[in-house]
């Protein structure tokens, strides 16, 4: 062999060192300039995974839940770990299905998945399913049990302020609020839920999973460094007591009507009743949508918000309000008497007061506390046409801006969707009822909380609020705090404090001075309290209903508004029942009772024959489900009527294209007559 | 004379080891890197690949030392037996071997499998460099010349009947031996052309290349006019290499490609060269014949996602999503360079690719520091091995070549694998370490 070196070991070098560069020449573009392969290798293993947080409780003023959550299961299935022999018939036995429900269902599931992942095989279990699966889960591998969370109302109450929640609807995700939501998520459709769905819901977090070739996930991706964490949501602290409002719902059982109870110097609100009510538990899982629309299409319209959308006219309940204005502009004196005999006769029909003895209305005092309705009729009258002000148009909007400023006819702002505002009526109303001829008889009824005048129950426990706070109100809200921060930038508003068009304190106190008489010897003298100086007024509401084209007078509205103590007020509450009858019978006690539960934390047990009575007093008269059935014909004739002058139009429509082709064919065929005849 | 040299310790090659432990720790690491799971309890577990690799490791150390305490002797003299005994091993794999996935290349004793292929690469360089160093071979004649590529083919013939096409290519790389031994020069020139004709055959036209071929052939004659027409030699070379040419790409090819080449090895090789199989060589008539195709492509594409995705500086250890996600297929063996190229980036890669190329040049180093020609070639013939699998495994990862199914040295999981690369290693630092003795 040769000493010397050998050139080939340069050439096979060269062969060596040459590919080892054109490898990493590729690694290079590879690896540093084909950004594709960077998002596809994240499309292929990274998937992003959305962490719903735990919605935000819901606690009374005394810190008990009302509204919290609860693990649900799901039943999921992952069809490879399932043998073929596991027994079938145990487990529809334990699930309450059949077999045949079996092969439909894991048909369905194969259709839908490749069968290495998990599907549900059956959502939102009974505790009985769950329960009775769990005892014989080792039998069947490849079915496992999922927690889900949904909410859960403690008690059975209050469920038309609390609310519910469902998944977004289509229409739902459209709308700007709603924009971060996706199909399939859940977000409060009414009530609380609705209102505070920002607070409760809590920020969603991201966690992005690797996953395998199969689609399961693996672990964390970078070990969990780019999640974002989900936050849960904040819970409510109510002003409400979960105590007074179940009581509330218990009294105002079997009866149509509402309860408005206020904290006057905060506007929280301490109760609510919507009755009839309805167990707020019916409207969550998957039954939800069944039991919803069997509440709806109840004649007695439980999901319907009473107490915020309901338009009752005040009655009585309103006079000390009107006696209000009228001292306020000066139109009366507190000294100011009526002589009424019965019935009052300015105007041309005689308005009929329950009172004849002479003096019941001598004074205002006597006439508030003997609730006079020719007194307040001619005081309303002498306010609207008082002297100073140059016409009845202009007496009519000064009395408006007073009502409005009791937030009467116009939103109070209360953080519950869907409120109505009342009606009260002003100068446009009356020309377009009466065309420009109408003066202070015309609407005289308005005097006595009749007539145009309508207001929720809502509205009449705020104005009540008003009176008691001499002159100032906070807009009525459920919420005290969020998260236990009751300077949330949610509940500013709330702590805005509305002061009324000045009327001095001693105008405030004439008034409550008559009301208290009310109780102490007047309308409501049954309902007094012992020790507490309560101040209130009775009303009785006369209604009427339109039935098959005709005004039937109905049974009135027992109303009754009050606030208590007189002297540093906690509460002030209003009643509303509709067709019940006489204030003082129905609505008063109850009122009473509440406000006596809420001060002095029971009820005595002298006035347990009356709680007794009203808890088991049925008021709902028979003729609700007459008159909601024919409302709903009524509807449905509109509909009908709608549809066939839709019909009519078209047909119309149709005729007179006919019978443009009709001449369009004979302005042709004239023409070629023409032309055979030339 | 033993007691004059230094002791065996001190004569081994410490590079090559150095870079053999580094480069196994290295394939452990990524084999780890792919099975760890962050909730795996302990580091430990037996029925892990990345554990069981660790056991062969230890195996391998342990043949490796008893390998180091046999005399040199042993292996120019037992040579031949040795290579015949595997031919006769490699004969009866192709009957009794155990399938696996549609080839026969494995013998089963028990649990425990091994693939005769592998190892057989080391007793054919054991044979070949025997053959080469005898007294009385000439490698520059013909007869000779025929001998060598024998010993070197007949086994690769023997893998290709066990249908395990890729281990058989890699008897292929004894000819870099024989090139240092002395193949003349045009050996290399009609390699590479033959490499440059095959690559023109599939990827242009067939009648566009016969006008390149052609023009080419036309092209050459002009500039050769002179010595075209005073001598007869470069005539007949020109004339029967463009007959060659054209029988090769118009004849042969498509002959082959209906009919001697199996489906999935026609779809490996244009899924390759980025190109759909032309209808011609389709095997399957009807709609299923696409998605086969598409089938191969997700291999390479899936490599070339996890490689690519690495970035410069890769995603970290334990961070490859999609080698650690079983996305790849073949992971911790034919594939195992896509961890490498996903957790580590360019930098890993390029670290691992130079890390090879030192080994090889190395060997390369010692080869040619011997004064035993059987050392020599033993040495050349590790090398070329070594180039080989490495060139091709790692090329075929990124899309640079056919997937044919070769382990990467030292990195991929497998028994028979680092065991046999542990061998010629381990024979290798052995013979060099004798280098100063007698020649043989």
């Amino acid at each position: 062999m040769s000493t010397a070196a050998n050139p080939r070991q340069y050439v096979i070098s060269i062969i060596f060192i040459g590919t080892a560069a054109i490898i990493l020449a590729r690694l290079f573009f590879l690896q540093n300039f084909e950004a594709q392969y960077k998002i596809m290798a994240n499309d292929i293993a990274i998937y992003k995974k959305i962490v719903y947080p735990p919605r935000g409780a819901v606690l009374d003023r005394k810190g008990k839940t009302m509204l919290s959550n609860t693990l649900i299961y799901d039943l999921m299935v992952t069809p490879r770990n399932v043998p073929k022999n596991i027994d079938t018939v145990q487990l529809c036995d334990a699930l309450g299905i059949d077999k045949k429900k079996y092969i439909s269902i894991m048909r369905r599931v194969h259709e839908r998945n490749i069968d290495v992942r998990q599907s549900p095989f059956m959502e939102q279990m009974s505790e009985v399913q769950t329960a009775r699966f769990q005892e014989i889960s080792y039998l069947y591998p490849g079915f496992e049990l999922i927690e889900r969370n949904i909410r859960a109302y403690e008690r059975p109450y209050a469920g038309i302020i609390l609310g519910y929640i469902g998944e977004v609807s289509q229409q739902m995700l459209k709308r700007p609020r709603y924009s971060s939501y996706r199909q399939g998520d859940y977000a409060g459709l009414s009530g609380l839920e609705w209102q505070y769905e920002e607070v409760l819901r809590g920020q969603r977090g991201i966690h992005y999973l690797e996953r395998d070739k199969f689609n399961r996930p693996s672990g964390p991706y970078k070990g969990g460094s780019l999640d974002s964490q989900e936050i849960s949501g904040r819970q409510l602290e109510l002003y409400m007591d979960a105590d007074l409002q179940e009581y509330a719902e218990k009294l105002m059982a079997n009866k149509i009507g509402s309860v408005v109870a206020i904290d006057p110097q905060t506007g929280g609100i301490l109760a609510m009743v919507s009755s009839p009510t309805y167990d707020p538990n019916l409207l969550r899982g998957h039954d939800r949508a069944k039991n919803f629309s069997t509440l709806y299409n109840l004649p007695t319209r439980p999901l319907f918000n009473r107490a915020t959308q309901a338009m009752y006219p005040p009655g009585s309940t309103i006079k000390p309000f009107t006696g209000l204005v009228a001292l306020n502009v000066g139109a009366i004196t507190p000294s100011f008497g009526y002589g009424c005999r019965g019935s009052y006769g300015a105007c041309r029909r005689a308005i009929g007061c329950e009172h004849k003895d002479a003096g019941h209305a001598a004074n205002f005092r006597l006439a508030l506390s003997h609730s006079c309705n020719s007194y307040f009729c001619h005081v309303f009258r002498m306010t609207i046409d008082y002297r100073e002000f140059k016409s009845v148009k202009e007496g009519l909007q000064v009395w408006h801006d007073y009502y409005n400023s009791f937030a009467y006819g116009r939103l109070t702002g209360v953080d519950i969707p869907y409120e109505k505002g009342g009606y009260v009526p002003d100068s446009a109303k009356y020309n377009q009822m009466y065309a420009f001829n109408w003066n202070s008889c015309t609407m005289i009824f308005v005097g006595m909380g009749q007539g145009e005048l309508l207001l929720t129950p809502l509205q009449m426990a705020n104005g009540m609020c008003i009176i008691a706070n001499k002159g100032w109100y906070y807009t009525p809200h459920f919420v005290r705090s969020i998260g236990r921060n009751p300077d949330d930038s949610l509940l500013k508003q709330y702590h805005e404090k509305h002061v009324v068009l000045n009327i001095p304190d001693s105008t405030f106190n004439i008034v409550q001075e008559a009301m208290q008489d009310v109780v102490e010897h007047g309308t409501a003298a049954a309902s007094k309290i012992e020790g507490i100086a309560i101040c209130a007024k009775t009303g009785t509401a006369e209604n009427k209903a339109i039935v098959n084209g005709e005004v039937i007078k109905m049974q009135n509205h027992s109303m009754f508004v009050a606030f208590a103590p007189r002297e540093n007020p906690k509460i002030a509450i209003a009643v509303a029942i509709e067709n019940a009858g006489f204030g003082s019978t129905w609505a008063a006690p109850i009122a009473s009772l509440l406000m006596e539960k809420y001060l002095n934390d029971s009820v005595s047990v002298k006035r347990k024959a009356v709680e007794e009575k009203m808890m088991n007093a049925n008021l709902i008269n028979k003729y609700v489900y007459t008159i909601d059935s024919a409302l709903r014909a009524h509807d449905a004739m509109v509909y009908q009527m709608k549809m066939e002058r839709k019909y009519f139009a078209d047909s119309v429509q149709h005729a007179e294209d006919s019978t443009k082709y009709r001449r369009w064919i004979e302005t042709k065929i004239l023409k070629l007559r023409g032309k055979g005849i030339k | 004379m033993t007691s004059l040299r230094k002791a065996l310790f001190y004569r081994i090659d410490g590079l090559v080891l150095l870079l053999y432990v580094l480069l196994v720790a290295i394939g452990i690491t990524a084999v780890f890197s792919v099975e760890h799971r962050s909730t795996d309890p302990s580091l430990i577990m037996m029925h892990k690949s990345y554990m069981k690799q660790v056991v062969w490791f230890g195996y391998s150390l342990i043949f490796g030392f008893v390998i180091l305490l046999t005399d040199s002797k042993f292996f120019s003299s037992f040579a031949f037996l040795i290579y015949t005994a595997a031919l006769a091993v490699l004969l009866l794999t192709i009957f009794v071997g155990v399938d696996v996935k549609g080839s026969r290349s494995w013998l089963g004793v028990g649990s425990f499998r091994f693939q005769p292929g592998e190892v057989a690469k080391i007793f054919t360089a054991m044979a070949i460099a025997k053959f080469l160093s005898a007294p009385e071979t000439n490698f520059k004649t013909m007869r000779d010349k025929v001998i060598a590529a024998g010993i070197a083919l007949v086994p690769a013939a023997l893998i290709l009947l066990q249908k395990e096409t890729g281990l058989a290519l890699v008897y292929f790389s004894f000819f870099i031996v024989m090139y240092r031994e002395g193949l003349p020069n045009a050996f290399l020139i009609i390699a590479f052309s033959l490499v440059a004709l095959v690559l023109g055959t599939l990827l242009i036209e067939r009648r566009t290349l016969f006008i390149i071929l052609t023009v080419l052939t036309m092209l050459i004659s002009w500039l050769m006019r002179w010595s075209l027409r005073r001598y007869m030699a470069p005539r007949i070379i020109i004339v029967s290499s463009f007959i060659f040419c054209i029988l090769f790409s118009q004849v042969a090819v498509p002959f082959v490609f209906k009919n001697v080449l199996q489906k999935h090895q026609v779809d490996r090789i244009y899924s390759t060269l980025g190109r759909d199989v032309p209808d011609e060589y389709s095997k399957v008539q009807g709609g299923t014949d696409k998605e086969k195709i598409n089938a191969s492509e997700y291999n390479v594409l899936q490599s070339k996602i996890a490689i690519g995705s690495g970035g410069f500086w890769g995603k970290g250890f334990l961070n490859g999503t999609s080698t650690k996600n079983q996305f790849v297929p073949e992971q911790n063996t034919d594939f195992i360079f896509c961890a490498i190229g996903e957790q580590f980036g360019f930098v890993g890669s390029a670290v691992l690719v130079l890390l090879y190329l030192t080994l090889m040049l190395r060997i390369v180093y010692i080869a040619e520091r011997q004064r035993s020609i059987f050392t020599r070639v033993y040495s050349y013939c590790v090398a070329s091995i070594l180039f080989f699998h490495f060139a091709v495994n790692i090329s075929m990862t990124i899309g640079l070549m056919p997937v044919i199914g070769i382990t990467l040295p030292f990195l991929s999981y497998g028994g028979s694998s680092l065991m046999s690369f542990s061998i010629l290693i381990f024979i290798l630092v052995r013979l060099d370490a004798d280098r100063q003795a007698l020649i043989r």
